[in-house]
C-alpha cells in the first residue's frame, strides 16, 4: 500500500536572474514499511527531495499525495500539522535545541501536538530508553557525543510514532562505527515496522536499504531493490 | 480554548527559558521598561497626591462659604486692569452689607499683611497675618488645640491678642505652654490666646490656617498697614451649602447698593467660592496630566523601541531554532505567540523592577512630606501598561519569526 506518491515534481530556485533547477521531473512511489536509500552526487537534488516529502518545502510543479492526501495543496498550518504527527526528521547536523537537555528536545513535538505534561514525559523517556540514551535525559547537546546527538534526534523523530522516517545523510558527522551503530537501530525500527526514507553518498550505508534510488541533476538515474541474498545484513556491518 | 491555554503555557515556559539564558541582555533591554513604568506609576501617584491636597485644600475653604472682593480669584474673563481700577472694598463696606444682609450665617471681613513675628530670640519672616473680627471664626471649621479666638470685646477694642496656626506655634514655641505668652509683630506685643490645631493642608501655602496668625482687624490698620491702602475681603457663610445660591444673589444685590451702581455700571466687585477654585485646580491637574502622560509615554515608547530592537537581534540569532521548531510540527502561530509572550514576559518583569522602584521612590517623598501612597490602581496600571509595551514590541518580531521558511532557517549558521 503505497504511503507516498509524488508524481512529475519539479523544484526551481531563481538565484538572481538565473534559475536553478534542484529537481526536474521526478515521480516516485513509496510502500508502508519500505526502507529506501536514496544516492546521488553532491547537487543532485536530495536534500530538496527530502525536504518537500518531509513537508518542509513544496515543490515548483507536481503532486504530491501523503497517506491519500494531496500536500500539494495544503497550507502552512496544515503542513506544521502533517510534519508532527506524521513525519520524523533526522537532519546529518543534529538540529538539536542547543540550551535544552536530551528529554526536552525529544518532549519537544509532544508539547507542539498538545499532549498534557505526564504522558508527554513518559513518552520522552521510552523513546529516549528505545535508542539507548535513558541515562543521558538531563545532558544537554554540548555534553553528548555526535553519536549520542544522533540517537537524541533519531528520538525526537520517533517519539510521535510518525507514519515515516526521514534522515537526511544521518551518519554524514559521524565516524563509520558511530555511523554504523546509527544504521543499526535504522534497521531495528525498519524491523519494528518503521517506514524510512535515508539519503547516502556511501555504499555500504545505502545496502542496509531495501531499495536504492539513485538521483543525477534532478532526476531519477535509477531505482532498484537491494538483493538480500548477496548481503545480507549482519554480513554488511562485519565487511565494512 | 483548552489547547490555546496550553500553548500559553508552553510559550511561556520556553520565553522564561530563553530569557534565563539571556540574563544581562534581558536585564538592559528593560531598563527602558523599568525606567517607563517607575515613571507612569510614579507619575500617576504623584498626580493623585497633588489633586488629593488640592482637594483638601479647596474643602478648607468650605462649600458653603463666599469671598466678596475687589479680585476675581479665579476667573480670568476680567482683565486685571479692570480688575485693579475698581475701588478698594473698605470696613464701611463690610458695615453695610452686614447691615444689609439677612441670609449669611455669619460675616466677617478680613485683612492680610505679611510681618515678621517674633518670640524670645526666634523670629519667622514673612507670616502671613490674617487681621479679623470675633465673627471670623463662625465663618469656618476651624478647630482649637489650646485657648479660644477673640471675643467681640477684644475685637471692636482692638486689643493686641493673637490667635496662632499650628506651623507658626510649632516654630515659636518650644514647650507647650504658649496660650498667655507674648509674641513681637512689627515691635508690638500680642498676647497668644488660642493656638489651632493642625489642618494639615499643605498646598495652600501660607494661606493655610496652619502658617496664619489671626489678629483684631483693628490692630492691622493700627500698626502694620494703613486702611483702605488694600481692599479687605469680606468673608460670608452660608447656612448650608444648599443655601449658597441664594445668599450670592442677595450679596451681588447688597453690594451693587452699597458701592452705589446704577442699573448700567458693571460689577465693581468679585464674588469667589470654591466652586472657582475647583475649576481652576481641575485645569491645572489636568495640565499636570497631561504633560505627565506625555514624558510617561515617551519613556515607555523609548523602552518599546528597544525591546523590538532586542527582539529583531534576538529573532535574527535564533533563526536555526526557528527552523528547528518548524520542522518539528510548530506552527506560524505557535512561533508568534512565543516570541510575543517573550517580549511581554521581559517587559513584564521589568514592570515589576519599576514598580519596585516607584514603591521605594513613593516611600521617599512621603519623607519629605509628599502625601502619596501607591495605590492598587497603580500596580494593574503597572502589569497591564508593560504587558501591553511588551506585546507591542513584540510584534513585529515575532511576525518575523512566525512567517520565516523552514528549509531556509535550517539552513542558517
Ligand atoms: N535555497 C536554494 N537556493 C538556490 N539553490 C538551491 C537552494 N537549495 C538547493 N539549491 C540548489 O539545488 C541543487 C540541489 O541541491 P540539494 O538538494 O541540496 O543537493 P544534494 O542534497 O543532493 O547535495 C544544488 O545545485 C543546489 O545548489
Ligand atoms: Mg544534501
Amino acid at each position: 500500500m503505497s504511503l507516498i506518491r509524488i508524481e512529475h515534481i519539479a523544484k526551481i530556485y531563481q538565484v538572481g536572474s538565473e534559475e536553478v533547477h534542484a529537481l526536474r521531473d521526478v515521480s516516485l512511489t513509496i510502500n508502508k514499511n519500505e526502507y529506501v536509500a536514496i544516492m546521488g552526487p553532491s547537487g543532485s537534488g536530495k536534500s530538496t527531495l527530502m525536504n518537500i516529502l518531509g513537508c518542509l518545502d513544496t515543490p515548483t510543479k507536481g503532486l504530491y499525495i501523503f497517506d491519500e492526501e494531496n500536500v500539494s495543496q495544503m497550507n502552512d498550518n496544515e503542513l506544521a500539522q502533517i510534519r508532527n504527527r506524521q513525519i520524523g526528521f533526522v537532519f546529518q547536523t543534529f538540529n538539536l535545541l542547543p540550551r535544552s537537555n536530551a528529554l526536552h528536545n525529544v518532549e519537544l513535538p509532544l508539547i507542539y501536538a498538545g499532549i498534557p505534561t505526564h504522558e508527554r514525559k513518559e513518552r520522552a523517556i521510552a523513546a529516549l530508553d528505545k535508542v539507548g540514551l535513558g541515562d543521558r535525559m538531563d545532558h544537554k547537546p554540548n555534553e553528548l557525543s555526535g553519536g549520542q546527538r544522533q540517537r537524541v534526534a533519531v528520538a525526537r523523530a520517533l517519539v510521535t510514532e510518525p507514519s515515516i522516517i526521514l534522515a537526511d545523510e544521518p551518519t554524514g558527522n559521524l565516524d563509520t562505527k558511530t555511523g554504523e551503530d546509527i544504521m543499526l537501530l535504522f534497521n531495528e525500527l525498519n524491523d519494528q515496522g518503521n517506514t524510512i526514507i535515508l539519503v547516502t553518498h556511501e555504499e555500504y550505508i545505502a545496502e542496509h536499504a531495501q531499495r536504492i534510488i539513485r538521483l543525477r541533476d534532478g532526476l531519477v538515474e535509477s531505482d532498484k531493490e537491494v538483493d538480500k541474498r548477496v548481503k545480507p545484513k549482519e554480513n554488511g556491518v562485519a565487511s565494512n | 480554548m483548552r489547547s490555546y491555554l496550553f500553548e500559553l503555557k508552553e510559550g511561556l515556559l520556553i520565553s522564561l527559558k530563553a530569557i534565563r539564558a539571556n540574563k544581562i541582555r534581558s536585564v538592559l533591554t528593560t531598563l527602558g521598561i523599568i525606567i517607563g513604568v517607575w515613571a507612569v506609576v510614579t507619575m500617576s501617584t504623584a498626580i493623585q497626591g497633588i489633586d488629593q491636597a488640592f482637594q483638601k485644600g479647596v474643602s478648607s475653604l468650605g462649600s458653603d462659604n463666599l469671598y466678596i472682593d475687589k479680585w476675581a480669584w479665579f476667573n480670568n474673563d476680567i482683565p486685571w486692569w479692570e480688575l485693579r481700577n475698581r475701588k478698594n472694598l473698605s470696613m464701611d463696606d463690610y458695615e453695610k452689607y452686614a447691615q444689609m444682609a439677612k441670609l449669611p450665617q455669619a460675616i466677617a471681613p478680613t485683612q492680610w499683611t505679611r510681618q515678621t513675628v517674633t518670640h524670645d530670640e526666634k523670629s519667622l519672616e514673612f507670616v502671613n497675618i490674617q487681621g479679623t473680627i470675633d465673627d471670623y471664626i463662625r465663618t469656618t471649621n476651624l478647630s482649637f488645640s489650646d485657648g479660644r479666638f477673640f471675643n467681640e470685646l477684644e475685637s471692636k477694642g482692638s486689643r493686641n491678642v493673637a490667635v496662632l496656626g499650628h506651623e507658626i506655634a510649632n516654630k515659636l514655641f518650644d514647650n507647650s505652654y504658649i496660650v498667655n505668652q507674648y509674641i513681637r509683630i512689627k515691635g508690638q506685643k500680642f498676647k497668644v490666646i488660642g493656638v489651632l490645631e493642625e489642618q494639615g493642608s499643605w498646598v495652600m501655602g501660607d494661606f493655610n490656617p496652619d502658617n496664619q496668625v489671626f489678629v483684631p482687624i483693628g490692630t492691622v490698620f493700627k500698626y502694620m498697614q494703613r486702611e483702605n491702602s488694600r481692599s479687605i475681603t469680606i468673608n460670608v457663610r452660608a447656612a448650608s451649602s444648599l443655601d449658597i445660591d441664594n445668599v450670592k444673589e442677595e450679596a451681588v444685590a447688597v453690594m451693587r447698593r452699597v458701592r452705589g451702581l446704577t442699573y448700567d455700571q458693571k460689577n465693581d466687585f468679585s464674588i469667589n467660592q470654591q466652586e472657582g477654585l475647583l475649576s481652576a485646580i481641575n485645569d491645572t491637574v489636568g495640565v499636570i496630566q497631561v504633560a505627565g502622560l506625555f514624558i510617561t509615554g515617551l519613556a515607555l515608547f523609548v523602552g518599546a523601541i528597544g525591546i523590538m530592537n532586542i527582539m529583531f537581534v534576538s529573532v535574527k540569532e535564533r533563526t536555526k531554532e526557528i527552523g528547528i521548531r518548524k520542522a518539528i510540527g510548530a506552527k506560524r502561530r505557535t512561533i508568534l505567540g512565543q516570541f510575543i509572550s517573550e517580549s511581554a514576559v521581559i517587559c513584564l518583569l521589568g514592570g515589576m523592577i519599576g514598580l519596585g522602584l516607584a514603591l521605594l521612590s513613593s516611600l521617599i517623598m512621603n519623607q519629605i512630606d509628599f502625601p502619596t501612597t501607591v495605590q492598587v490602581d497603580a500596580v494593574v496600571l503597572a502589569v497591564v501598561i508593560s504587558v501591553m509595551t511588551g506585546i507591542f514590541s513584540g510584534l513585529a518580531p515575532a511576525y518575523t519569526a512566525a512567517k520565516m521558511d523552514p528549509v531556509e532557517a535550517l539552513r542558517y549558521e
